[in-house]
């Protein structure tokens, strides 16, 4: 049997802005699909070639692999400080900064405060799986009252620790910031929503609109000893009950 | 040359900064080089560059990290409680061999200390501060004048070595005001193109900026790599200066202000018919240990003196070994030395 490709119209492919490497992120983690969603809404804007992206620590930290854009690897939490000096020093570049919970709500909360009050015309993306993946599965900023993690064996407890706390809530506090949402990945209405902000969020850039800011909701299956498809469901259930999705500021 | 300006210490450091291309400055006000900053904030929007008063010093020098791996010439600067919060984003930069250029105006230390003159960062900047084996060139101005020049020269050494670059200043030195020549500024538009920068990856494949590698003998590597750096520029980038140290039977050993005020301090014992001269390490990393060794040989004491508890003296007293008798006399806190009281120390080792 033999097959006339001609006929063939290709409707899926690898992003042309994400390279060939191997991931490094666990199986039902979502990181890989927020980095496919990156990828492509670098093709679409056509601004791969003038894009700096910025590699955090932790999970994401070989995030530099991933596409094929420039990058600078920076130090914990500081990312959006980092990301300010290169958007300062070269205006014309298009930055992301890529962080987790840790990252960018522990960390590196003054940096990540202050860039969105002075209004940096950068994009950042916060991935909030509500845990330390890569360190083991510590607790978070972001770890919800009563979840055990491995500094809180026996569940988050506020009275000690405080309650999971709405960076994005806060920032968009702020008068600076353009647009502040919060977005999901568990299912595919809340992919093709998410894809749908984060474009706007590189749009606004390019646009010279100023700071915008996608807090993703994600999984982390292997710190939360669940499967995969126990770990969406979570969120849809339980998590999105403390981070409530949506668009919190949007003045684009 | 330029035009004739009478400016302070901390003036002069910005203003050469400015004529030496600095496109983007990032600080937090600190005392005692608050100057500095205020150069920096009424010159750079004026010029179209960039000037941010940071949130923090972390900020700051995480700011400049982003700026140099963008390709532009940057600085900071802070006073020691501020260096100290600089130091992770310090051994970053070393790490990612990127090159700026950081002002130290030290303070007395250590925790709050004060705001008066010291030389208690030696250490700190010579030796590390951050973690992991690195290096920065650091130098040592002893005069307004001087930290106009060694400004200037910090930038081309930075980008010629792919470096962090120290000034290591003093609140004496910030605050005085001095005339000074200064030379026309360089149009950063004229500069090298940094080909390993992340200015976009149009045409050509992705730079990447990073001071991260697992694989162990990866990560040997890059030490090896920056080690060999750091030889090359050990044998080539020395920099003191001798005073009257031909016929000396003690030579004093200071750099920075100090440097200078022992200068007077020659010209005084000179007077009396004491045979003294000065050594003054420009570089204080790389230490120019040889001089000094050579010098050693011909003179019966090397006096050591800083503002310090005697931080420099250990350098000094690796250079020269048992060749020579080593004393130290150092003041601490912010007490600054005078001439008379350096004088003095210097006759209890006259024979």
């Amino acid at each position: 049997m033999s097959v006339n490709l001609d006929n063939m119209v290709k409707v899926f492919e690898r992003p042309q802005s994400l390279t060939n490497a191997k991931s490094t992120y666990c199986p039902g983690c979502h990181h890989g699909i927020l980095t496919r969603i990156i990828g492509n809404v670098l093709d679409e804007l056509d601004i791969a070639d003038r894009t700096v992206g910025i590699a955090p620590v932790g999970c994401s930290v070989f995030a530099y692999l991933w596409y094929k854009v420039d990058s600078q690897q920076v130090p914990h939490g500081r990312a959006s400080a980092v990301a300010t000096g290169i958007k300062r020093a070269r205006p014309e570049l298009i930055v992301f900064s890529y962080q987790g919970d840790g990252d960018f709500a522990s960390i590196g909360t003054a940096e990540s405060i202050h860039a969105a009050n002075r209004g940096e015309n950068i994009t950042v993306i916060f991935v909030n799986n509500q845990i330390y993946g890569m360190t083991g599965g510590e607790m978070a900023p972001t770890t919800l009252v009563g979840q055990k993690t491995t500094t809180s064996p026996e569940g988050r407890d506020p009275s000690q620790v405080g309650y999971p706390i709405r960076f994005s809530e806060m920032i968009a506090t702020l008068e600076a910031p353009t647009y502040v949402t919060r977005q999901a990945l568990f299912d595919t209405k809340h992919i093709m929503d998410a894809t749908k902000a984060i474009k706007k969020a590189f749009q606004n850039q390019v646009d010279g609109k100023g700071y915008s800011l996608v807090e993703v909701l994600s999984t982390c299956p292997t710190n939360w000893r669940m499967s995969p498809v126990q770990s969406n469901k979570h969120v849809a259930e339980t998590v999105t009950k403390v981070f409530p999705l949506g668009d919190l500021i949007d003045r684009g | 040359m330029g035009d004739r300006l009478l400016l302070r210490g901390n003036e002069v450091i910005a203003e050469a900064a400015i004529r030496a291309g600095c496109q983007c400055y990032f600080a937090y006000p600190i005392t005692p080089q608050a100057e500095l900053l205020e150069h920096m904030a009424k010159n750079m929007p004026r010029l179209g560059r960039t000037f941010i008063q940071a949130e923090s010093e972390i900020a700051a020098i995480s700011m400049v990290y982003g700026a140099a791996g963008a390709g532009v010439r940057t600085m900071t600067s802070s006073s020691s409680p501020g260096i100290s919060l600089k130091q992770e984003g310090i051994s970053y930069l070393a790490g990612a061999n990127l090159p700026c250029v950081i002002v130290n105006v030290v303070r007395g230390g250590p925790g709050l200390g004060n705001i008066a003159p010291s030389q208690c960062d030696y250490f700190q900047a010579t030796k590390g501060g951050g973690h992991g084996d690195y290096r920065l060139i650091v130098l040592g101005p002893s005069t307004v004048p001087e930290a106009g020049e060694l400004t200037m020269l910090a930038f081309e050494l930075a980008d010629q070595y792919r470096i962090p670059v120290m000034i290591l200043a003093d609140g004496l030195l910030g605050q005085m005001m001095e005339p000074v020549e200064l030379p026309d500024p360089i149009d950063p538009a004229s500069l090298p193109v940094k080909e390993w920068a992340t200015t976009g990856a149009k045409g050509r494949a992705p730079n990447v900026i990073l001071s991260f590698e697992m694989d162990p003998e990866g990560l040997q590597q890059i030490n090896n790599d920056l080690q060999a750096k750091y030889q090359t520029i050990t044998e080539n980038e020395l920099r003191y200066e001798e005073t009257d140290t031909e016929d000396a039977d003690i030579v004093i050993a200071a750099y920075g202000t100090i440097g200078r005020i022992c200068k007077s301090v020659v010209r005084m014992a000179r007077a009396e018919g004491i045979k003294v001269g000065l050594f003054r390490p420009i570089t204080l990393w790389p230490f120019p240990y040889e001089p000094l060794k050579a010098l050693s040989e011909r003179v019966d004491t090397v006096l050591s003196v800083e503002m310090s508890a005697g931080q420099m003296w250990e350098d000094v007293r690796l250079a020269v070994a048992e060749r020579a008798k080593t004393p130290f006399y150092g003041e601490t806190g912010g007490v600054v030395p005078t001439p008379r009281s350096i004088l003095n120390e210097v006759k209890k080792h006259v024979r």
